[in-house]
């Protein structure tokens, strides 16, 4: 196989614009991180299965290591440092540490990414429907429940708020 | 010696162009990437080994085996047998062989595949009843004994005699092994390493290169996840990758993929479980006989204290007036197993919840009475099978409340009646409890030191010997500071563990983070108060009595500091502003030659109730409730005790129900990924889950705050998981036949029992 074979993309990562000549064979979490200085989304599993590397691909959230760099050409891609500096997720981020819903923190940004998608699709505060939401995403500390606390409290203040 | 006209300290570095200037470095943190080749048998040795493809492969900067260590090759922790590099003996299948450094990650891992290794394969030993069958092992086998086992077994009105596997784990903590090396003068080198044990890591890093150990630097801000498998088990990735950085001069990132990290580190045990047991009519154990049998995998690790610590659990939380417990340490032609949370403690521990089990179900009681008949109990029945008392208040008021809380006796009720009309579909509930012990059952290991900083402007700095793993460490020693100090925990900054701040560091493992690193940062804060105090006595004119610190600063009638008042002011007056702090757990020791003495400072209790819902058609199972109810002393940090015990829970529930790991006949481990090792996910867990902490319970002994250590302890409480489990099976023939059942619970493992039980 042939390594040096590149190919030129052009995307929206966390509201800039990069142009970028990349190997075709780069996996898009590789790229982020390796080449975007992006490193929040981790490398967990290598395999699609832990969600470590989850990020959003025009408004879906993938594996960043089940695509490849080159398929993101043309696409609008965020990753954690994206929804924190946007405030996008600025509720999330509040309600994981004030519920202990982190140890070691590696699943964190992924889980995060799957939790805002949850709520963004107009999620309610409903701890089965919560569960569903973020079943692909494996957390090996916490024992989920703290996670579910959180995004618990987020969907629950959402509800108020468009209540009022 | 002094008058002595020694060279300046860096002229041999200025006359070759190496000493480093801030400008240089950059270019050193372009780093290369390592990929280590493993053995394609898991039992023989190599008879031709060709690299020439590997070298000339795109990308390639150099190839490494044994050849090219210049030190020690070995790197086992405390027994010889982990070869860095195989010479020519392979023991099991991915066991390191050689390695590639490359420009980047792919191209090293592509490169590793080209080699050519040619072997002489034998036979494998795979599974512990082939080991002890030839009396294989890695250590030798141990006793601990006490009165006259023989007889009370054949004085019993009731006997039995079981056997049972308990599987091992992957620690699949979610960032793999990972170490980054960076040269730097003299030979030196600095590694940032995912690590539970950076001093062990720095000393057989100085070992491999044949370097004094304070040539080598170990830093770890942080691992994401560690759960044992980084006390000995991140050394590898080290050593290789300082080995590569030093022969290239440039820094160098170590990282295993997922699939290596799966094969090439060692797990938990896997244990062969057998008891021999008597007890009176009501279920009063009278005698027991184990042997415990630990997988060790090919090399001893630390499986000599692991295998001792199962054998000092098997009693858990019961006295057994007459005991003999061997444990075995099994050599098999798999991964050297290892250190993972509660380290051998747990697999012990299930023995004597499966024996109560069987004494219940033969008895025809609630297990949870016959339970507590054999709890330790003050005035006579309170002393364990290797001498040492246990206090006995706490569990009972444990048991009192989680009975009640989560309404076991009714629970139990309902759910036999809901068995007697559901065909398919049966319920299992389980009552058990956890004693735990905490301290290293290595003595030397208790001991901890930690530095404080103050600084002019009022902030704190700290650092110990503890790493932090995810389980709130850093915080939770920072709050130490922070209350003994009087300053704000904001005000106090924790910065990375690293070999040359707090030397000569024991393991962050055995739950003993904060009982000795809180305890050392204590007393280093104790030495900066008494400097404070000394000064602002002096400065205001008063008594060291009379003086009141708190996050404000000092006050003493009508004279007050702000902390950064009180800073400046004592460092204008030259005070030391910085203060080491040491700690040693008192009052421990232990004869293992006699079996008997005091390993442990206090005890861990706790206790859980689980209830399952068990399909017989498919042996799909889940846990639909557990309740919980652990003993923590006074929580430093409640929020982050319960994160360890949800947690702890969680992953032992992984480990007893849907974790399995699996190699072929040839030793080729199979489960070498997410894909075909299944952890917990969310959907695993159950949907109701109470967590509570034991109110108004000060550690008996006099820990940092009277707090008790929480990291191990909870997982064990899953062992009720894997009872309520086989109460489940159970019912498929009307309570009838004891269920046989062993661990991991799986769905094929469930299926296997109950067509035990309808004699398919």
């Amino acid at each position: 196989m042939n390594h040096a074979q590149q190919v030129d993309i052009e995307l929206i990562v966390n509201h800039e614009k990069i142009n970028c000549r990349v190997p075709v064979r780069v996996n898009l979490v590789d790229f982020l991180r390796n080449e975007l200085g992006l490193t929040g989304s981790h490398v967990g599993c290598e395999q699609g299965v832990c969600g470590a590397c989850t990020v959003e691909v025009d408004g879906t959230m993938v594996r960043g290591c089940l695509m490849l760099a080159a398929q993101a050409d043309g696409s609008t891609v965020n990753t954690i440092e994206g929804f924190a500096e946007s405030g996008r997720a600025g509720h999330l981020q509040q309600a994981f540490a004030t519920h202990n819903a982190l140890q070691c923190g590696f699943c964190t940004p992924g889980m995060l990414a799957s939790a805002l998608e949850y709520l963004e699709q107009g999620g309610v505060a409903d701890r089965a429907a919560i569960r569903q939401h973020i079943s692909g995403n494996y957390c090996r500390c916490t024992g989920y429940q703290a996670i579910v606390d959180a995004i618990e409290e987020v969907a629950g203040q959402t509800e108020t708020t468009d209540g009022q | 010696m002094i008058g002595e006209s020694a060279a300046h300290d860096s002229a041999h570095k200025h006359v070759n162009g190496e000493a480093q200037y801030v400008d240089d470095l950059a270019a050193l943190y372009q780093p290369l990437y390592v990929a280590i080749g493993g053995s394609a048998i898991a039992c023989g040795e190599i008879t031709s080994i060709d690299l020439d493809a590997v070298r000339a492969a795109e990308g390639v900067v150099d190839v490494v085996t044994v050849a090219d260590i210049p030190g020690h090759s070995d790197i086992g922790p405390v027994f010889p047998g982990d070869p860095l590099l195989v010479e020519r003996i392979i023991e099991f299948h991915s066991q390191a062989v050689f390695a590639v450094l490359a420009r980047s990650q792919q191209q090293a891992r592509a490169a590793v595949t080209l080699a050519k290794i040619e072997y002489r394969e034998d036979e494998p030993v795979l599974d512990i009843g082939t080991a002890m069958e030839r009396e294989s092992y890695v250590r030798p086998p141990y006793k601990i004994a006490r009165g006259e086992v023989q007889t009370a077994l054949d004085s019993a009105a009731v006997r039995l005699d079981s056997k049972f596997s308990v599987g091992g784990q992957e620690h699949f903590y979610l960032e793999g092994q990972v170490a980054l090396a960076v040269p730097g003068e003299d030979g030196s080198v600095t590694l940032h390493s995912s690590n539970q044990n950076p001093t062990e890591a720095q000393k057989l890093v100085a070992d491999v290169l044949a370097l004094p150990m304070n040539a080598v630097v170990v830093e770890t801000r942080r691992m994401g996840g560690g759960f044992g498998g980084k006390e000995t088990q991140a050394s590898a990735c080290c050593c290789l990758a300082a080995l590569f950085a030093i022969r290239n001069r440039k820094a160098v990132i170590c990282r295993l993929s997922r699939a290596d990290d799966m094969r090439m580190t060692g797990k938990r045990h896997g244990f062969l479980n057998r008891y021999e047991a008597g007890c009176d009519e009501q279920g009063r154990l009278t005698g027991v006989r184990y042997v415990l049998a630990g997988q060790c995998g090919n090399s001893p690790d630390l499986s000599d204290a692991i295998v001792d610590r199962a054998m000092l659990h098997c009693d858990n939380a019961y006295y057994i007036p007459a005991i003999e417990v061997t444990g075995l340490r099994c050599k098999t032609n798999t991964v050297s197993n290892t250190a993972f949370r509660g380290f051998g403690g747990p697999q012990g521990l299930i023995a004597a919840e499966a024996l109560m089990d069987e004494i219940a179900f033969k008895l025809k009681q609630d297990p949870l009475d016959v339970r507590m008949q054999n709890f330790y109990t003050a005035g006579g029945r309170d002393v364990t099978p290797y001498r040492q008392t246990v206090e006995t208040a706490t569990m009972p008021i444990i048991v009192e409340q989680l009975e009640a809380g989560s309404d076991y006796r009714q629970r139990r009720a309902d759910i036999r009646r809901f068995n007697e009309t559901s065909t398919y579909k049966k319920r299992g509930i389980a009552f058990t409890p956890v004693k735990f012990g905490i301290s290293f059952t290595a003595i030397h290991l208790n001991q901890a030191g930690a530095i404080v900083h103050l600084y002019t402007d009022g902030s704190v700095h700290l650092n110990h010997g503890g790493t932090e793993m995810g389980q709130g460490l850093f915080i939770k020693v920072a709050q130490i500071v922070a209350a003994e100090l009087g300053v704000s925990v904001d005000a106090v900054r924790v910065s990375a563990t690293r070999t040359d701040k707090v030397p000569n560091t024991s393991p962050t493992a055995a739950s003993s983070g904060t009982d000795l690193n809180g305890m050392a940062a204590l007393a280093a804060c104790k030495v900066l108060k008494q400097r404070l105090a000394a000064h602002a006595s002096g400065v205001f004119g008063c008594d060291v009595d009379a003086l009141a610190f708190d996050t404000d600063g000092v006050r003493a009638g009508q004279h007050a500091m702000s902390w950064p008042e009180l800073a400046n002011s004592a460092w204008m007056a030259r005070v030391s502003l910085s203060a080491n702090g040491y700690y040693k757990t008192p009052d421990i020791h232990f004869d293992r030659e006699a079996g008997s003495g005091r390993p442990f400072y206090y005890f861990a209790n706790g206790a859980a109730v689980s209830e399952v819902l068990l399909d017989t058609l498919t042996g799909e199972c889940s846990v639909v409730r557990a309740d919980i109810v652990h003993d923590v002393g006074q929580s430093i940090n409640p929020a982050v005790d319960i994160g360890q015990i949800e947690g702890g829970y969680i992953q032992g529930l992984g480990w007893l129900t849907t974790e399995e790991l699996v190699w072929d006949a040839r030793g080729r481990l199979l489960s070498d990924g997410p894909a075909t090792y299944k952890i917990p996910a969310i959907g695993d867990t159950p949907p109701v889950f109470n967590v509570q902490l034991l109110e108004n319970s000060p550690n008996a002994e006099a820990t940092v705050f009277r707090s008790k250590a929480v990291g191990e302890p909870p997982l064990m409480l899953a062992t009720s998981a894997w009872c309520a489990i086989r109460d489940a099976i159970a019912a498929v023939d009307n309570y009838q036949t004891f269920p046989r059942l062993n661990a991991p619970a799986t769905a094929e493992e469930i299926l296997r029992c109950i067509d035990d039980l309808r004699g398919i």
